[in-house]
């Protein structure tokens, strides 16, 4: 009896351990792609992938994180490929010796939303920086995504050029969430605050409750997406010809058509800007 | 209030209509959890016995250690387990960063210290019961150890499933180690992590009550085998 019973639960945890290799086995090209929030969120990816796939037989495996954390991830190597909204610290990871050559992508544009109250007396202020220093003389709340984002970085930018220290405030009506932009989205919603958010991101955006978008327009709003390789000199296992065919397919004619085409609610989420010949 | 209705008429269309995304995903859920439980339960029960069944100096401080490690946060078991399995880091050359692999390796060393420290007091509890009989029968202390884990099965199997329950309900640690990559590492947790970031709540929610029921169904599954075993032997 005892033996049976033995024998029968290791079979039972071999099968299930033969189940689940069988998933392995089935190896195909495909790189990893460390890229950030909004473009996952925005459901592009989900549309360019599988026109991508159906070029070159590529999967790619996008992880969507934060911009500074896909920016240390890469640095680690883990990875083929980034595609992240930080042209300067793009350019040092590039000069630093992690990556290849950064090329332009797709732009769009950031905005403050608020709520319909208004409380900062915002609405219209096309000016971004004036806009910031009425948040910041109403001591409204805004909250701050905190997690050294692309659009965090952007953020910080724009309240150094506004002559604000934000940090004197924090905790108080400067709230650093931490989090990614939709959580970020979800939290303001939920406190009635004001926060810079990316307009692809905002316009798939299911929970917008009380907010709406307050200012924008602003050239200093521009939001700039860049592609580049993982240095394969530093990091040996980087899928080189995999990773460049997806490069040069996202800034070629293809790629550029499927970004455009990509709408959600009506409206274009991405504007591509690679630069026309790129190799 | 709107939001709680909508989100049971999704989950239950989600079921219905037998959505192969939703499949493949609850699929993945289970296959890595219960693998990661499988191979907690190998190193957890033999710990736990071996602390029950054996006195060596530091005994104590290991049974404290276990019962305090119960309590690891999911996340730093995942920054753990990222730098570890980084290109960058010691096993980087494996390559099983963003793999269903990583994600069961970080729930094993999530659940292992649970799976330890409740088997060793399931066992612990048996063994005063067992003591003198063990000893009028002159068990070497490994032949104790076997006969102690026998015996204790039923018990055992409790333990496992509060293991399944803190593996498959975690995303701190999965997210980082699996990178919730679509079609690849993308399981319920952080399925529900992401549509909740879009805003979608209602789906969220959905596969919340989904995952919910799964877990009702693994319970109620091995309380099943586990009252038809009990009575094979007893009756």
């Amino acid at each position: 009896m005892s033996k049976r019973t033995i024998g029968f639960v290791g079979g039972l945890v071999w099968v299930w351990l033969a189940l689940t290799s069988i998933a392995h086995a089935g190896e195909q090209k495909s790189i990893i792609v460390q890229s950030t929030t909004s473009t996952q969120n925005s459901g592009l990816f989900d549309f360019i992938l599988p026109r991508f796939k159906k070029h070159s037989g590529i999967t790619v495996n996008v992880v969507a994180v934060g911009t500074g954390q896909a920016l240390k991830n890469g640095r680690n190597g883990d990875g083929d490929v980034l595609l992240v909204h930080a042209k300067s610290d793009e350019k040092k990871f590039v000069s630093d010796g992690y990556g290849v050559k950064r090329f332009d992508v797709m732009y769009n544009d950031f905005m403050i939303v608020g709520p319909r109250e208004d409380p900062a007396d915002l609405a219209g202020e096309k000016n971004i920086i004036a806009a910031l220093r009425k948040i910041s003389a109403a001591k409204a709340v805004f909250t701050s995504r905190g997690d050294d984002s692309g659009t965090n970085k952007k953020e910080r930018q724009l309240w150094k050029q506004a002559g604000i220290d934000v940090a004197n405030s924090s905790g108080s009506w400067y709230r650093e969430t931490g989090s990614g932009m939709g959580a970020t989205l979800n939290i303001a919603a939920g406190m009635n605050a004001y926060t810079l958010t990316d307009r692809a991101t905002w316009i798939v955006f299911n929970n917008k409750g009380n907010l709406k978008i307050m200012s924008e327009g602003d050239k200093r709003l521009f939001n700039q997406y860049g592609v580049l390789l993982i240095n394969p000199e530093r990091h040996k296992h980087v899928k080189l010809l995999q990773g460049q065919t997806f490069i040069r397919w996202l800034t070629g004619a293809k790629g550029q058509a499927a970004i455009a085409s990509y709408k959600q609610k009506g409206k274009q989420l991405f504007f591509p800007n690679a630069p026309s010949m790129t190799h | 209030m709107g939001d709680f209705a909508q989100a049971f008429q999704i989950a239950f269309n989600l079921l219905w209509s037998m959505d192969l995304e939703l499949y493949s995903i609850v699929y993945l859920s289970l296959k890595v959890s219960i693998s990661a439980v499988l191979i907690s339960c190998a190193i957890g029960f033999v710990i736990g016995a071996a602390l029950t069944v054996f006195r060596f100096p530091g005994r104590r401080f290991l049974l404290i250690l276990f019962n305090a490690l119960m309590g690891l946060p999911p996340v730093v078991v995942g920054l753990m387990v990222y730098m570890v399995l980084s290109r960058a880091g010691p096993l980087g050359v494996l390559g099983l960063l963003y793999t269903p692999t990583a994600m069961i390796v970080a729930q094993t060393v999530l659940i292992t210290p649970l799976v330890a420290a409740l088997s060793a007091q399931v066992l612990q509890e048996l063994h005063l019961e067992y003591d003198e009989f063990f000893r009028s029968l002159q068990l070497s202390a490994r032949e104790k150890l076997m006969a102690l884990l026998w015996e204790g099965r039923f018990g055992l199997v409790t333990v496992g499933l509060a293991g399944f329950g803190r593996a498959i309900s975690e995303v701190g640690a999965v997210m980082i180690v699996g990178g919730n990559i679509n079609h690849m590492t993308r399981i319920m947790t952080t399925a529900i992590a992401l549509e909740t970031s879009k805003g979608t709540l209602a789906l969220a929610l959905a596969l919340g009550i989904i995952l919910i029921v799964i877990s009702l169904l693994v319970n109620t599954s091995v309380a099943l085998i586990r009252a038809k075993a009990r009575e094979a032997i007893y009756a």
